[in-house]
């Protein structure tokens, strides 16, 4: 019987010094393509973006100041007017993800709760398809609804000439950021121990009122995974929000009817035909726009952690 | 409180209980006295958890039971169309097997119940918080750490915390379904002593696994197997001169 047994753990063993170092290499190789690809890009990028404000730069050189605070962006005119200002851009993507969060938080939250807690069984296989569909809609396809559909609608309202945007970029990037957020805060409700819901209905609430009392606090990290990955894809939305946010050439948006001109925006808009100094000067709006997702990223990271496990 | 000690708290009457198509339950009859305690054994599965949780209604959240008979709390039938569960659930409270507080401060935890039945002074939940505790003996070792989070007291802290959070929307009858069979055994007897306090001022019933916890607690024992009461009688009965054969063998340890 021992015999046996211990034939069997070298058999055992055989097999598994043969595989084991071949499986750890891939898998080691996989993770570090992975960090070298993202390595890279922010390398690339930052390489380039930091040009123009090198005085050694042969394309010329522009303030760096004068970059990151200024309130126009006029590439076109001649070299030595060109004006790259990008602070109403920065301003203009903040408030659009800001406002897609404001909006998308409590109705991810309350989507969520409901999906999980309170819908019966058909209603949730429902809402999940169409959720996962929603998801799965390519951006354009949200541009173009939203230009020909949302805009028109705030023209109506508006006291702006036009409909393009930051309210309409505000609900149009609140649709995209919507499916993540709900998939994401349902995962996390549904994992809440069902004990606490027990303890809950045995002290007399009702289902609304332990969803929203236990459930949902503690809940709250998973749904703050969900906020991340919102924040993330709302501030990094470039082709639905290029077609509705009316790009406008200056100035910080003081209504939610005025025009932005996202981040990203900039970047789509010109990078296939702008050259020299104007090249450079949206790599280092690239750079911008990814030092602001890192950053945001970092700050609530920091934040989930803090809360503790519960 | 009257302290009659003939007086049913509770009275189980011709009582069946489906899970679907399983019948849990086979005509249970019983009376759950005023300030006494009440215990149910027999083996796993025998329905004594079932029992215990039709008393506050609890089953009702699970899809697809069913319940014929009935259950009088004061005389009142707790199953009659429109009857307020929330009422009855703040009048009948319960501990589950495993310490299920929340994961809130230990403050919130014990607020809970009042907040929901419309509580909100500060001062009036500050002294029901401190009564509850007491009343639970656990008020001398968390007074200082009331907004710590309850998840890091004791196994032990973390079930009488969830009786004093029973306790603190002043119910009658307090059930608890295993309430030891997670601790360890110092925990189990500060529980055990705790209940012999508690039926001054409340009914139990409680359902173990451990026979020697139902002869140290409880007045009155039920023995169940498989769904019916073999045989309900005074603790020391029970114990000592049981009359059905069933029950000895289980109480010597035949089953289990």
């Amino acid at each position: 019987m021992l015999a046996y047994f211990c034939n069997f753990k070298d058999l055992n063993m055989r097999k598994t010094k043969k595989y084991e170092p071949l499986v750890e290499l891939i898998f080691r190789i996989s993770s570090v393509m992975t960090i070298v690809a993202v390595g890279f890009i922010v390398l690339f990028i930052i390489s380039k973006g930091v040009q123009p404000f090198l005085s050694s730069n042969k394309e010329g050189t522009y303030s760096f100041v004068k970059f990151i605070s200024g309130l126009e962006w006029r590439p076109n005119d001649d070299i030595n007017k060109a004006q790259y200002g990008i602070l109403y851009m920065i301003v203009g993507s903040l408030f659009a993800t800001g406002g897609a969060i404001i909006l998308g938080v409590p109705i991810s939250i309350f989507a969520a709760g409901y999906l999980s807690e309170l819908a019966n069984e058909k209603v949730k296989k429902i809402a999940k398809a169409g959720i996962m569909l929603l998801a799965g809609i390519p951006s354009v396809i949200y541009g173009v609804f939203g230009l020909g559909f949302i805009v028109p609608k705030i023209k109506e309202i508006s006291p702006m000439p036009q409909g393009q945007s930051l309210l309409a970029v505000i609900i149009v990037l609140t649709m995209m950021i919507l499916p993540t957020m709900i998939v994401i805060a349902e995962n996390a409700i549904a994992s809440v121990p069902s004990a606490y819901r027990n303890a809950s209905y045995a002290l007399g609430a009702s289902k609304v009122y332990t969803t929203i009392h236990v459930i949902i606090p503690a809940a709250r990290r998973g749904i703050l995974v969900g906020v991340i990955l919102g924040v993330g894809r709302a501030i990094g939305e470039a082709m639905a929000v290029v077609l509705i946010a009316g790009n406008v050439s200056g100035g910080i948006p003081t209504s939610l009817f005025e025009p932005i001109r996202p981040l990203t925006a900039n970047v789509v808009l010109e990078m296939s035909y702008a050259t020299g100094l104007h090249s450079e000067m949206l790599f280092a709006t690239g750079s911008i726009l990814m030092l602001f997702i890192i950053g945001i990223n970092l700050v609530l990271s920091r934040i989930i952690k803090r809360m503790g496990k519960y | 409180m009257s302290k009659t000690n003939k007086r049913p708290k509770i009275q189980i009457k011709n009582l069946d209980f489906y899970y679907s198509d399983f019948k849990a339950l086979k005509n249970v009859n019983l009376d759950i006295l005023e300030n006494k305690v009440t215990a149910f054994i027999g083996p796993s599965g025998c329905g004594k958890s079932t029992l215990l949780r039709t008393m506050n209604r609890i089953n009702d959240l699970i899809e697809g039971t069913r319940i014929e008979g009935k259950v009088l709390l004061d005389d009142e039938d707790i199953y009659q169309d429109n009857y307020n569960v929330t009422t009855l659930r703040t009048r009948v409270g319960m501990v589950f097997q495993k310490p299920n507080p929340f994961p809130m401060s230990i403050y919130e935890n014990i607020a809970y119940g009042p907040k929901l039945n419309g509580i909100k002074h500060k001062s009036q939940l500050d002294e029901i918080v401190e009564q509850s505790l007491r009343s639970a003996a656990l008020w001398g070792e968390v007074k200082d750490i009331l907004q710590s989070n309850a998840l890091s007291l004791s196994g032990g802290q973390q079930q009488r915390l969830c009786i004093s959070r029973a306790l603190a929307v002043s119910p009658e009858v307090l059930l608890m379904d295993e309430p030891t069979s997670a601790l360890d055994p110092i925990s189990t007897l500060k529980i055990e002593d705790l209940i012999a306090e508690l039926k001054k001022d409340y009914t139990i019933a409680i359902v173990t696994h451990n026979m020697q916890q139902g002869a140290r607690v409880s007045d009155k024992t039920a023995f169940f197997l498989l769904g019916e009461v073999i045989e309900f009688d005074d603790t020391d009965t029970i114990f000592s001169n049981p009359s059905n054969p069933k029950t000895e063998e289980y109480i010597t340890g035949k089953y289990s």
